[in-house]
């Protein structure tokens, strides 16, 4: 098993390596030199000489390469070139909490929707309430984040009242102003997850109410709930971990999407902020970034996985 | 995301009634309804449009009522104009960008397939990195490095969508390379283009239609999503995602800015989301791992 986990932790820093490579290259390798935006301030030649020289882009591509990689590796990921310019790791290291919260507690309201709602549709397999879920699930599935963003609002926030319609309050500020300012975001940024989830958790327990244990379990005389939740449940749990894991990629794409529509400064709304501003070094940095939470991500589903299916760890 | 498996595609005679097959659907035909209205609209968007889309001739704001029946916007544009003049984009890079996606994809995964050894490896390595990320993301990371502009959008779609084509393909490719066909052309001695093209192409393109038509659904989407994100065009062509994206600051005092051209996009989604369930059945094509 340690064999397996370092095999995976390896991989992940393979990737994150190659993510970093890639962008380097590619956002200097595409016409148009991007930075040549920073150089625009200085009109005469001579002080964009020395600009080139200060940032070192007179310099051979692989040995601006190595310095830059050296610099990322010690979290110094240059200063934004837009209006402050303050430094790139200062500015995620404000976004991180945002998009980690949007995406934790997205995590948490989905499938306290997709489990219940799964289930339910399985046990009530062909009946009104079946179709229902599927249907919900479909529509979930079809339906774009950012829409259902806006339609949240016009319900919860413009119409009832209830809720905040944008920004953020950080948790120090208390629990509910924080949680208040995330319930509609992560609805949303949810949506997409819950629906799989749910179809995933239906066709598992389906599976799995097949089975002769459970058969031997009703057989006992057992109470149907504690067939369920005692015998069938857990069994059925383990395919849709797997797929949460794959899904959660999902999820994380759709918070940095949703953050725009609830104008929370996230790590998402600081990418796309930074591409329409042509900042590159923010940019950059957001890349890295988010890249980082989603292999970190799919590194602890594998490791979560090992611990909960014994039979990964013989293989 | 989608990998998919299907038992080797059958002969010629049993797609040409597959379409029939697909109509049969009750949800798919609804679906292709929609769509065919949508597609001669998006067509003929001047003659269909009851006005010009970025005239701001009408009051500021206006409800929905006879003259414009899906409202007006902010700017005093009418909204169903707008939104009809919106589908010639959607479809359009929906369809551009899959196509796109689907012939390098899909040459990818068959050469990678067909030559395996450092042909595999050199493609796989890199369409492996790209799949460890949503597509959606992948999308949004390429217009960081190209720029925004609908052009660039349209790159960053189609590349951001080549890996599925080319995982599809290339295990396809592995599977019918095995079949005793295969082997007969090679001993007959055709070219290795001509095996590939005629011998594998053929036979692999179920499970490539059903990723296409998934796939279509998923660009009108990243299309809007990058639109929204003012990633996309400008302001003068009209698409769903600029104007949802336009409306967001406006949509608690005129709801239906933020309802209508969702509306567009979800309907079109879950019509090609049917069509291409149905498809899926009629080619009996497997999905291993469902992910939209």
């Amino acid at each position: 098993m340690t064999k397996y986990l370092l095999r995976r932790c390896l991989g992940a820093v393979v990737v994150m390596w190659a993510v970093a490579t890639l962008v380097f290259f590619m956002l200097r390798i595409v016409p148009g030199d991007p930075f040549a935006a920073m150089l625009f301030d200085a009109a005469d030649p001579a002080a964009a000489e020395e600009l080139r020289t200060k940032f070192g882009l007179d310099q051979p591509l692989p040995v601006q390469y190595a310095k830059w990689f050296r610099l990322v590796l010690q979290g110094d990921l240059g200063n934004s070139i837009y209006g402050s310019r303050i430094p790139v790791s200062q500015v995620l290291i404000e976004a991180a909490p945002r998009t980690f919260s949007l995406a934790v507690l997205a995590f948490i309201v989905s499938v306290l929707i997709a489990i219940p709602a799964g289930l339910v549709s399985a046990l009530r397999r062909g009946q009104p309430i079946d179709h229902g879920v599927t249907f919900i699930a479909f529509l979930g599935l079809s339906m774009p984040d950012f829409w259902l963003g806006i339609l949240l609002i016009i319900l919860f926030a413009a119409s009832l009242g209830w809720l905040p319609a944008i920004g953020y309050e950080p948790l120090s500020n208390g629990f509910w102003p924080w949680l208040s300012h995330l319930i509609l975001p992560a609805i949303a940024a949810g949506t997409t997850f819950s629906a799989i989830i749910a179809r995933m958790v239906r066709s598992s327990m389906l599976e799995v109410l097949k089975t002769d244990y459970v058969r031997v379990a009703e057989a006992k005389g057992l109470t149907p709930w504690r067939v369920v939740i005692g015998h069938a449940f857990p069994n059925a749990l383990i395919p849709v971990i797997t797929v949460m894991g794959i899904a959660f990629g999902l999820l994380m794409a759709s918070a940095v999407v949703v953050e725009t529509v609830f104008a929370i400064k996230g790590l998402g709304r600081i990418l796309i902020e930074g591409i329409l501003n042509r900042d590159y070094p923010v940019v950059q940095g957001a890349i890295l970034a988010v890249s980082f939470i989603f292999v970190f991500v799919n590194l602890l589903v594998d490791v979560l996985y090992v611990a909960i299916d014994p039979r990964i760890r013989i293989e | 995301m989608t990998d998919l498996a299907a038992t080797t595609a059958d002969p010629p005679r049993r797609r040409a009634s597959a379409l029939g097959m697909v109509l049969r659907d009750r949800r798919a035909l609804a679906g292709a309804v929609f769509l065919a209205v949508l597609a001669v609209a998006a067509v003929f968007a001047p003659l269909v449009a009851p006005y010009d889309p970025n005239a701001m001739d009408y009051m500021m704001l206006d409800p929905p009522h006879a003259a414009h029946p899906l409202g007006v916007d902010d700017l005093g544009r009418d909204l169903l104009s707008r939104i009809v003049h919106g589908a010639r984009v959607s479809l359009f890079v929906g369809i551009v960008t899959v196509a796109v996606a689907l012939v390098a994809g899909v040459a990818m995964g068959v050469a990678a397939g067909y030559y395996r050894g450092w042909v595999d490896t050199v493609i796989m390595r890199y369409i492996d990195l790209q799949w460890a990320f949503p597509n959606i993301l992948i999308a949004v990371y390429l217009v960081a490095v190209f720029g925004t502009g609908l052009a660039n959008v349209m790159v960053a779609i189609s590349l951001a969508y080549l890996d599925d084509f080319a995982r599809v393909a290339r295990g396809m490719t592995l599977s019918v390379k095995e079949e005793q066909y295969v082997a007969a052309a090679r001993a007959l001695g055709l070219s290795d283009l001509r095996i590939m093209a005629r011998h594998i192409l053929p036979n692999i393109t179920a499970p490539v239609i059903v990723l296409a038509t998934v796939s279509v659904s998923n660009a009108i989407l990243a299309e809007a999503v990058l639109s929204f994100l003012g990633l996309g065009v400008s302001s003068d062509t009209p698409t769903w995602g600029l104007i949802l994206s336009e409306a967001r600051s406006f949509v608690s005092r005129a709801w239906w800015l933020g309802i209508f051209p969702g509306l567009a996009i979800m309907l079109t989604v879950l019509s090609i989301n049917f069509l291409g369930d149905a498809l899926r059945d009629v080619l009996d094509v497997r999905e291993s791992r469902d992910i939209a």
